[in-house]
């Protein structure tokens, strides 16, 4: 069985015949192919463990304890501190504002990401002067965006308020952070400011790689710029887009720096995420045991939506890989 | 800037999101703190503390200094960190079990926990002789069961600060001394056009103070600790307490945009009094310093008086609602960290403290020391106190204090009644 195995899946490698006395060498060479690939990987296969399976592990074990960060874990209460989860109007506050804020990020967010590179992909005077504009609030750090924003947008004082009034437009301001039913829209009215720059820089590259035949074909053909943008540039950018779809997804489940310098949650918890959430229980109240079975749920779905996101959206990119490696196996 | 170095709100305000990052780092870093000794043989005596602003910053190393050139066989290792870098590295040692020599603390759950875990020294007979010298209210945040286990250094308390100016414009001739009075005030400037009240609602613990306050009043300050012993908060006072609140919260007195209002920043509570936008805020001995440093000041404006009494309630005006710094021992350390903290709460350092550091007196004898007139008024009310409440989040077990703020922030945004704050409070209790 074992030697079957040996033959058949080294075909390519094995020049040598594979037959008789001749496969006690593939074997030998076999095994040591493969102390060679184990010595190789078990220092990051050893830091992995150590740095990310471990940690895991031991928050899951965590989290079915009441515990509150002294001495060792002892009171056992087995899943209720998921019990309580399900059951905290703050943590399904927390589902629903990361849903909103997946929503805004792919429906408003990356379509404004991929009108601005289109933009800026034309011929224009000082685009590489716009390219780097749009790019530097990505640079910037978020503890610097969030201060900067909390002046920007405070009532009365503050620059967008002061702006609207030297307009005319007094009527449009307001309380922006200050106010539960703002406070999410004007969030996500920075998280775009910040994060847009990158889709687009992303977006750039991939227009870059499009072959200007294509285009230039098309015109021939008559095909109007909507048409070439509908049926050159957006098939095209596909696994671009999706890429960054992914990247703007991950982003929003795991917000947490912009929204604890600009508003810690608040008020009354409107603008509070999982992470926010996490970090409360964790670090203020000390509900480690708590706090453990929210990463998990933060971890959880995190992973859910990966692999569902590789599986079925990222497969055609993907494919390409999947395939060679079959072949070569 | 001088004193800012006391407020621990300050702190918490400014550094929570700067203070984040270097907490995650420092809390993993590596500690050595079993004492031992140096190549000359000296006893070395670790002193963690949070003095990371001038001018405790160079007065702290002097006073090391001043207890070495006495007592040449020891040597003093000051530790110094950034307050919430300190909070995050103390929770990884104390759950080690391996605590520094000498370390600062704000007493009650915290201190207690260390404590119950056997880790704290008891001082109460190293700090025998000198029991008399010292203004009690400093002291009772570090007695457990009848026993002292931290020297303070520092003391304050909450008061209402507020700009006579302002008052004088709305006709409000005295200081309010009961609640109805208050709720007057806030109307007469409301009338008067001017922001009554300046509250930081970002940040939840000074809405804290209102709620905190109400109780004591109400409930007395005996019927706050039988419902901390108890884990009970669902009595009446404590629904009343909440529903004063809603009374003043009814009133809109606070400036707009006060929910999204941090404290210490430009656009704060405190910078909302320092320009004199509002009238008065409720908060500890530093917020004249704070005023100054995010505002201008106002200075000879500002004026304080104590929170108002509740008709009928139990507790007496002259309760106080505050907390200090104070330094614990861990147990088996050497006998010199408990003679150097002897030696530096003696009438002539605590002068030193007082003088230059901007410290309200811990020790009586070093009162005359005092010279800043905000700050007197707050020695005052303290050494007149008839009963005393440390702060709530300090009291009470970290998640039980953060419940706290969190309700009472919910009931100022007006998603919780009186009744659900008293039971959320309850019911986390419970659970501790």
């Amino acid at each position: 069985m074992t030697s079957t195995y040996v033959k058949d899946a080294r075909p390519a490698v094995d020049q040598e015949p594979a037959a008789g006395p001749a496969n006690r060498r593939p074997r030998a060479r076999r095994v040591k192919d493969w102390l060679t690939a184990v010595s190789f990987t078990l220092p990051a296969l050893l830091l992995f463990g150590a740095l990310v399976l471990a940690p895991i592990l031991y928050a899951l074990y965590v989290s079915l304890f009441n515990w509150g960060g002294f001495g060792s874990p002892e009171d056992y209460t087995g899943l209720d501190n998921y019990t309580r989860l399900i059951d905290d109007p703050v943590f399904l506050g927390d589902l629903w504002r990361g849903l909103l804020l997946v929503l805004f990020s792919i429906v408003v967010q990356l379509p404004f990401a991929l009108a601005m590179a289109v933009a800026l992909n034309q011929k224009l005077r000082g685009r590489a002067v716009y390219r780097m504009l749009f790019f530097a609030p990505y640079v910037l750090s978020e503890v610097i965006t969030g201060v900067l924003f909390s002046m920007i947008f405070a009532p009365d004082d503050g620059l967008a308020d002061r702006f609207l009034g030297s307009i005319g437009l007094d009527g449009l301001g307001g309380l922006w952070f200050a106010d539960q039913d703002t406070v999410l829209p004007t969030l996500f009215l920075v998280m775009t400011w910040k994060y847009f720059g990158f889709h687009m820089m992303l977006y750039l590259a991939g227009l870059q790689n499009i072959p200007h035949e294509l285009y230039e074909a098309a015109r021939i053909d008559g095909a109007s710029a909507w048409h070439r943008f509908r049926y050159i540039t957006l098939p095209l950018l596909g696994p671009t887009v999706r890429i960054s779809a992914f990247l703007s997804v991950i982003g929003a489940i795991q917000l947490f720096d912009l929204v604890w310098v600009i508003s810690q949650g608040g008020p009354d918890h409107a603008s509070e995420t999982m992470a926010i959430t996490l970090f409360q229980f964790g670090f203020k109240r000390y509900q480690i045991g708590y706090a453990s079975a929210i990463s998990i749920a933060l971890f959880l779905i995190s992973l859910v939506f990966a692999l569902a996101y590789q599986r079925f959206v990222l497969r055609r990119d993907t494919e390409g890989a999947l395939t060679n490696m079959r072949a070569n196996r | 800037m001088p004193a800012s170095d006391f407020s621990r709100r300050r702190f918490l305000g400014a550094a929570s999101a700067a203070g984040l990052g270097a907490a995650a780092l420092t809390a993993c870093g590596g500690s050595d703190s079993g004492s031992g000794k140096d190549s000359s043989g000296r006893t070395i005596v670790e002193w963690w503390n949070i003095q990371t602003t001038e001018p405790s910053k160079t007065i702290w190393p002097e006073r090391a200094k001043a207890f070495e050139a006495k007592n040449p066989d020891v040597r003093i290792k000051l530790v110094t960190l950034e307050n919430d870098a300190y909070k995050s590295k103390m929770t990884a040692l104390t759950s080690s079990g391996k605590l520094p020599d000498i370390y600062h603390t704000w007493g009650g759950g915290v201190l207690k926990q260390q404590i119950d875990a056997g880790l704290v020294e008891d001082l109460t007979g190293p700090m025998e002789s000198m029991a008399d010298t010292l203004v009690p209210a400093s002291v009772k945040a570090y007695q457990f069961d009848g026993k002292t286990y931290a020297m303070p250094f520092d003391i304050g308390a909450v008061g209402f600060w507020y700009n006579k100016a302002l008052f004088k414009k709305a006709g409000i001739g005295a200081p309010p001394t009961t609640w109805a009075e208050y709720l007057d005030a806030v109307k007469k400037l409301k009338a008067a056009g001017i922001a009554p009240i300046a509250l930081a609602g970002k940040e939840k613990w000074p809405g804290m103070y209102y709620w905190a306050y109400l109780s004591m009043r109400i409930a007395g300050v005996d019927g706050l600790q039988k419902a901390a012993d108890e884990k009970d908060f669902t009595g009446d006072a404590f629904v009343k307490a909440g529903e004063r609140l809603k009374e003043l919260v009814a009133l809109e007195p606070f400036q707009k945009g006060f929910l999204g209002a941090a404290y210490s920043t430009p656009n704060g509570e405190a910078a909302a009094m320092g320009n004199g936008k509002a009238a008065m805020e409720l908060m500890g001995q530093w917020a004249p310093t704070v005023q100054a440093d995010a505002g201008k000041g106002i200075g000879k404006d500002l004026g304080f008086f104590s929170f108002p009494a509740v008709d009928g309630g139990a507790g007496a005006l002259t309760d106080v609602f505050g907390g200090g710094g104070g330094y614990a021992v861990r147990k088996g350390a050497p006998q010199a960290a408990a003679d150097f903290l002897k030696f530096f709460m003696t009438a002539e350092s605590d002068r030193i403290l007082v003088e230059k550091a901007n410290m309200i007196p811990v020790v009586k004898d070093a009162a005359s020391a005092l010279t800043d007139p905000n700050l007197t008024a707050v020695s005052d009310m303290l050494a007149k106190s008839t009963g005393f409440q440390l702060y709530l989040d300090q009291a009470y077990p970290p998640a039980v204090g953060q419940e706290v703020n969190d309700s009472v922030a919910a009931l100022i945004a007006g998603s919780k009644s009186p009744d659900q704050v008293a039971r959320s409070v309850t019911q986390v209790f419970k659970s501790q």
